[in-house]
Parts: structure tokens; sequence; C-alpha cells
């Protein structure tokens, strides 16, 4: 393993440690009150959803238009990522909005194109797994096919006006609060180190198994 | 050997083996018919049709169909090892993939124009308020749809679980096509046709089927070389 | 060493399983018109928030477990193999 990869693993064990006394200590937000605290999660994982999604949607395109096999690595574990980021979004929104809204789903743009993402990867996954021989490149088209949708998913709460809180809440966070701005770019911060490790280890298994399956062939001939 | 030509010639091989032996196109456009029955009688409430059902009713049967069709296309191709013959050609192989589009686009056209009046006559929604509207919506909506699938259907011809795999795969990608769609058609059969909502769904669906198919495009060569 | 960790997690989920299955509001008895529900009658926040994060905690501990397990499968096939090679020189 990378030598940085332990060091770093302490540094976000002791960022999340801390993570929920900064969200305790973070100010209430008017209308939403307690609940609203979750908001420092929910949103640090769509931003590692977001990386992973980057991560996959390139790496499969290298992987594809390039051949090169590394990318491949990059691609499957871009894409568990963003499926495991994406069920916690989901969850966490669900959970949040049935406290805020009253229920757990809306068909409201924003959450089904975010569930439609999170079907794209677990399809991805199911191609690799059962697609048969070749299923990687298959497996690529998806991934770049769900990179291609997501910007819809981000700018889509911004062309229909609906209960799901605007992009606009971010830009003017820092102004308006700067007491939750800081506590959300600690929280954003530790995801994505979360992520980086995260997708470190992933490689790393993915390149462990294709070296085994290369050994079991150069064995049988 | 010009893209145009070789899209344009593969177009008509599909097109002459349909017209001798109507296989794809007959099941199909039976299939969606079925579709629509079934609907028409699941989705009534004490003898009378769902309010607006009528317009998602549309768009699955279409795309239930349309996802066989595309599945059979493929096969035949597989069937008679002429993929690989196509393959070969010395043309760039995405004419090939333009060709098949053409061929399924003209099939949910078929299908589109033959479920329509159905649907107006067993869900008493006033589709054809808005023709040229709703003809918009509905080429979009195929243009989308079918970009996506040929390609997927392409690059699937060879897998073991490929009956499975295609729906599985085409559906999350194409929800949004599927969302603008119905959401378009439905806008266009309220009391005073929301003709502004069902123009932004135009626009949305433009922008999705310029993006499906330049990707489309642009990964079909290197989907089918080995 | 899997089945402690195993054990560890099914206590987590165990743990945090009554907290989400905590909310029901009570229903009212005959009809009587409110202006203003009071608190007593809200959804309590507290089991939505500790229910969230609990989730994402055995989100990651249930991921970066199987990513261990995996990759443990993997080196220990690997090391079998090296060995019967080295064993038997074909």
């Amino acid at each position: 393993m990378n030598k940085y990869f332990t060091p770093l693993a302490v540094v976000a064990a002791a960022m999340f440690a801390y993570a929920p006394v900064a969200i305790i200590g973070a100010p209430y937000e008017s209308t939403m009150l307690l609940v609203q605290k979750i908001f420092y999660f929910h949103f640090s994982t769509w931003m590692a959803l977001t990386a992973a999604i980057v991560v996959c949607g390139a790496a499969s395109a290298v992987y594809l238009f390039r051949g090169n096999p590394r990318a491949d690595h990059y691609a499957v574990a871009g894409a568990e990522l963003a499926v495991i980021f994406g069920a916690f979004g989901l969850v966490s929104g669900s959970i949040w909005g049935r406290k805020a809204w009253g229920v757990w789903w809306q068909w409201e743009p924003r959450l089904t194109m975010a569930l439609l993402l999170e079907l794209v990867f677990i399809g991805y996954l199911l191609v690799r797994r059962y697609g048969g021989p070749g299923s990687e490149k298959l497996a690529a088209a998806m991934g770049i096919f769900g990179a291609a949708t997501a910007p819809f998913v981000y700018k889509s709460v911004d062309w229909w006006r609906t209960i799901h809180p605007q992009t606009t809440v971010m830009k003017t966070l820092g102004a308006r609060s700067p007491g939750m701005w800081g506590v959300v770019w600690f929280c954003t911060v530790a995801f994505l180190l979360l992520f980086v490790l995260l997708l470190a280890l992933r490689v790393r298994l993915e390149e462990q198994r294709v070296e085994l399956d290369r050994l079991y062939l150069e064995a049988e001939g | 050997m010009t893209f145009a030509r070789v899209a344009a010639l593969v177009f008509r091989k599909d097109v002459a083996i349909e017209l001798k032996s109507g296989e794809i196109l007959y099941t199909t456009l039976f299939f969606a018919v079925s579709c629509v029955l079934i609907f028409a009688v699941a989705f009534v409430k004490e003898g009378q049709p769902l309010p607006g059902a009528g317009a998602g009713i549309l768009w699955i049967a279409v795309l239930f169909a349309g996802n066989l069709a595309l599945g059979r296309t493929f096969e035949r191709e597989r069937y008679s090892e002429t993929l690989r013959a196509l393959l070969l050609v010395p043309a760039p192989r995405s004419a090939i993939y333009v060709g098949k589009l053409v061929g399924i686009l003209v099939l949910l056209f078929v299908t589109e124009i033959i479920v329509a009046p159905m649907v107006v006559l067993l869900f008493r929604v006033p589709l054809f308020a808005r023709p040229l509207l709703l003809g918009t919506l509905l080429v979009l909506g195929s243009v989308g749809f079918a970009a996506v699938g040929t390609l997927f259907a392409a690059m699937l011809v060879r897998a073991r679980t490929r009956d499975v795999m295609l729906p599985i795969l085409l559906y999350p990608i194409t929800i949004p096509v599927i969302i603008a769609g119905v959401l378009g058609t439905g806008s266009l059969l309220q009391s005073p046709a929301d003709e502004p909502i069902a123009l932004m769904w135009i626009a949305l669906l433009v922008c999705f089927d310029v993006v499906f198919v330049t990707l489309a495009l642009w990964m079909f060569e290197p989907l089918m070389t080995e | 060493m899997v089945q402690r960790v195993a054990g560890v997690l099914l206590a987590l989920v165990a743990a945090t399983s009554p907290i989400v299955a905590f909310q029901q509001p009570t229903a009212p008895e005959g009809f009587v018109q409110v202006n203003e529900v009071p608190a007593s009658e809200r959804l309590p926040a507290a089991p939505f928030l500790i229910s969230a994060y609990a989730f994402f905690l055995v989100l990651m501990i249930g991921y970066i477990w199987s990513v261990a397990r995996r990759l443990d499968k993997v080196q220990r096939e690997m090391s079998d193999l090296q060995r019967s090679q080295r064993g038997s020189p074909s």
C-alpha cells in the first residue's frame, strides 16, 4: 500500500470523530431546526458521489478508447463507491424529507434523477458480474452514459421550482450563515478524503484480482 | 462507400427483410396493442378509465415494444452471422449504427401511429388536441430511446444474458427521456393544453437527444471491436 | 475474525432499529379542530437525525469490511497458487 494511506486514514478517522461535535455546535436552521443537521452529511455525500461519478466516467472513457486496463480498475471502483455514497444520499434525504416534508419520497425531478443515477451504476455492477466475457466494455459504456446524465441531475432542481432546496442555498450559505459554512466545508473535506481512501483500497483489490486471474491463466498454460 | 450510403444500405436491407417476412413488425405491433389492452383492463375504476393514465400508457406501450424490437433486430443479425460481415465493411462503423437506428425509429413511429388512436379510444384522452406538439414529443422521445437502445442492443448481442440485461441497462439511462415524454404529453392533455410546459420538455428532449446520439456515435466503434 | 465482525455489525443494526421504529404520532380521539399542532404531536426530530447518521456508519463499516474480506480471499488464493507452483515446477 501507498505510504500515505495509513496517516491519511488516521486523519480521516479523526475528522469523522470530530464531525458530530462540529455538527452539534453548528447554528440551527430557522424552519427545520434539528433535523436540518442531516444536511452536513447529506450534502457531503453528494459531493463524494459526484467525485465517484467523475472518476467512473473518465476512467470508463479512457478504458473504452485507449484500452488501458488500469483505467478499468478505477472505473469499477468509482462505480461501486457511487452506489455506496448514492445509497446514503438517497436514504439520508428520504429520512430528512419524512420529517421536513412529511413524506418518505416525492416524485420530483432531483430525487427521481438521483435515483436513476443510482440505478445506472447498479446496472454497471450487474453488467460486470453477469454480462459474460467482454462485459468490461459494456460496463464502460454504462459508466459514460451515467456520467453524462449527472449534470442534468444537478441542474434539474433549478429548472423546476419544487420542494427540494435549490442550488442557490449553497452559493449564499457562506455569506448568510458563516457558522454553517465552516461545518459544511469540514464535512465535505472529510467525505472526499474518505472517498479517496476507499477508492485506493478498492483499486488495490481489483489489481490483485486481475493479477490472480493472470496467474491462474499462466498456471494452466 | 460514403457514410450516408452505408447507412442507407443497412436501412434498406432491414426494410426489405421486414417487407418480405414482417416478423418483427407484426409481432412488435401486436405486443404494443396487447400492452394497451392489458392496461385498459387493469387501470379501470368502476367502468371508467383512470384519469391522466393515457399519457403514461402510450409511452410505456411504445417503449416496451421498442425494447422487444431492439433485441430481435440484433438477434437476427447474430443468428445469420451477418454482424461480422457488416463489421468487415470498409466504412466507418458508425454508419452501420445510423442505418440500424433509422430502422428502429421507423418501427417505433409505426407503433406510435397504431397505439395513439387506441389510447385515445380506450382512455378517452384528447391526445390529438395539439397534434404537432404531440408528434414532436413522440419523435424526439423515440430518437432518444432508440439512440441508446440501438447501441446497447448492439453491444449486448454476444452476451449470454442479453434478453434480461437490455431492459436493466436501457431503462435507467432513458428515464429522463421517458419522464420528459410522459410529462410533456400529460401537459398537452390538460383542458387548455399547457403549451409552454410542453415546449420546455421538448427543449429538454432536444438536449438529451443531442447528447445521447453524439455519445452513441462516438462509442459504437470501440464497443464493436474485440 | 469474520464472524466477530459480523456479530458486531449485527449488534449495531439491532441497536439502531428500535430508534427507527420509534416515531408514531398518536391519533386524536373524536374530531376537535386545532389551529396549531402542539409540540407533542409533531414528529420528534432526534430519531430521524440519529438513524441517518447511524445508517452512514453501518454502510461505511459494511463496505470496508466487504472490501477487506475480498482482498483477504484474493491474497490467500494467490499465496496458495504460488505455493503449489513452487511445490510442483511444471
